[in-house]
């Protein structure tokens, strides 16, 4: 280190950053959310677009995994039919908490214009929501948003605390 | 300046005089009109019964009885040339008639025709499966037996295709509601967390009209972000939309929008 005789006083102080145990897990929790791929329908499509270089997700550190066992939050872009209600329930016992779930779009929200027999009405009948996305479908700056909410969500919670289990029931 | 009509019993008559669309009759024409279709329909009558037949939009309808299916059909591929069957499946004629209508579409690639073999079914009645002559009918089969519960006998695997399998109901069939019936209804809740569930989780909204007098205290606007719980007037000051805390976030730059450059020229 002394080698090269740096100053490190020099610009902006001692390569040391103070601060509290709190803030240090939640920078680390809410600037590296890997998300599930979880692309249903149309919705998936803004979503690969959001993960793509033009929107480039990877900038908020935000990385598509194909495991929920690696996943920090499940992005459910589009239709959930009834079909697939248990395997969604099933993919998010999978993941490691602390978890979130962003619920982009009409369909996932309320079901949508999908008023029928086979589709279930708002995901939030299976598995507990944080974030809504309204749009059909969201533009991927909806989606950026909503992330940078969520990430400012989780920067206002106390990470030392035991963080209260989400349940839907 | 527009006629006067009269208004006296306007609230007398019904809205509608027609419910729905009557499509006119597309117009038919005899099978002899065609040289190629009447020798295959001469084919059929030789060995079968045919019950009616007719030209509709340049293809031959043939009705025939249901336990010939599939040796009317073995006979139009191996000695008709009608390669292929392009599609399969039934119609609901239940209320009108008491059962359905089988129609098998083929194609005869050499011939350059299309032909239609139908036949009526009674409800809850088989049919014989043509899956070992064209295998193509295997989904449509399984189809038919999920939309409208009509078995294909002799299908190597006659379980349902587009529904779960521990699905209740056929769902094209007319009577079945088209926003699901109880069963429906309560699927994903009873088998994921069980009847009791039910109570707790609610039944689903499907009035797409509906408006919660609760949305605006749970959810918010973007770009007018409160609290949760804050009562909502309508006049709330529009704020710019921010992602981060005033204060800065630990070891993340802020983004200052007075020092960046925006570059609005889509031609750039």
């Amino acid at each position: 280190m002394a080698q090269h005789k740096v100053n490190y006083t020099q610009n902006a102080g001692l390569p040391v950053a103070l601060t509290s145990i709190d803030k240090i897990v939640n920078w680390g929790r809410s600037n590296s959310l890997w998300a599930l791929t979880y692309g249903l329908a149309c919705c998936g499509i803004e979503m690969m677009a959001s993960g793509a270089s033009r929107y480039d997700f990877d900038r908020f550190g935000t990385i598509f995994r194909a495991s929920p066992r690696q996943s920090d939050v499940m992005i459910v872009a589009g239709t959930l039919t009834k079909k697939h209600a248990e395997f969604i329930k099933r993919l998010y016992d999978q993941m490691t908490e602390p978890r979130w779930v962003i619920s982009m779009g009409s369909c996932a929200n309320t079901g949508g214009m999908f008023n029928t027999y086979a589709t279930v009405q708002g995901v939030d009948r299976i598995i507990p929501v944080d974030l809504y996305l309204p749009g059909c479908a969201p533009r991927p700056e909806t989606l950026q948003y909503g992330v940078m909410l969520l990430q400012k969500k989780i920067r206002a919670n106390h990470a030392s605390r035991a963080q209260k289990a989400k349940r839907l029931m | 300046m527009r006629a006067y009509k009269p208004k006296d019993d306007v609230q007398a008559k019904p809205y509608y005089t027609d419910r729905f669309y009557k499509s006119p009759q597309v117009p038919k024409s005899s099978p002899e009109s065609d040289e190629l279709f009447s020798a295959d329909l001469d084919a059929i009558k030789e060995k079968f019964e045919v019950l009616d037949a007719y030209i509709q939009v340049g293809q031959l309808v043939v009705y025939i009885n249901p336990q010939d299916n599939f040796k009317v059909l073995e006979m139009l591929k191996n000695e008709r040339a009608y390669s292929q069957l392009s599609e399969m499946s039934a119609i609901d004629w239940i209320a009108d008639r008491g059962g359905f209508e089988v129609f098998y579409q083929m194609l005869s690639m050499a011939k350059r025709k299309r032909i239609r073999i139908k036949t009526f079914i009674k409800k809850g009645q088989a049919i014989n499966s043509v899956e070992k002559l064209f295998r193509s009918a295997d989904w449509s089969e399984r189809e038919m037996f999920d939309m409208f519960g009509i078995e294909a006998n002799g299908h190597p695997f006659m379980k349902r295709i587009l529904m779960p399998y521990d699905w209740q109901g056929h769902p094209l069939l007319k009577t079945y509601p088209l926003q699901g019936d109880e069963f429906a209804a309560w699927y994903e809740v009873d088998k994921i967390y069980g009847k009791e569930a039910r109570d707790i989780i609610g039944p689903e909204i499907r009035d797409t009209a509906r408006v919660d007098r609760y949305d605006s205290e749970r959810f918010t606007l973007l770009g007018h972000e409160v609290p949760k719980g804050t009562k909502i007037t309508g006049d709330e000051p529009k704020h710019k939309e921010s992602y981060q805390e005033e204060g800065g976030v630990f070891m993340v730059k802020k983004f200052d929008r007075k020092s960046s450059v925006v570059i609005d020229d889509p031609q750039r």
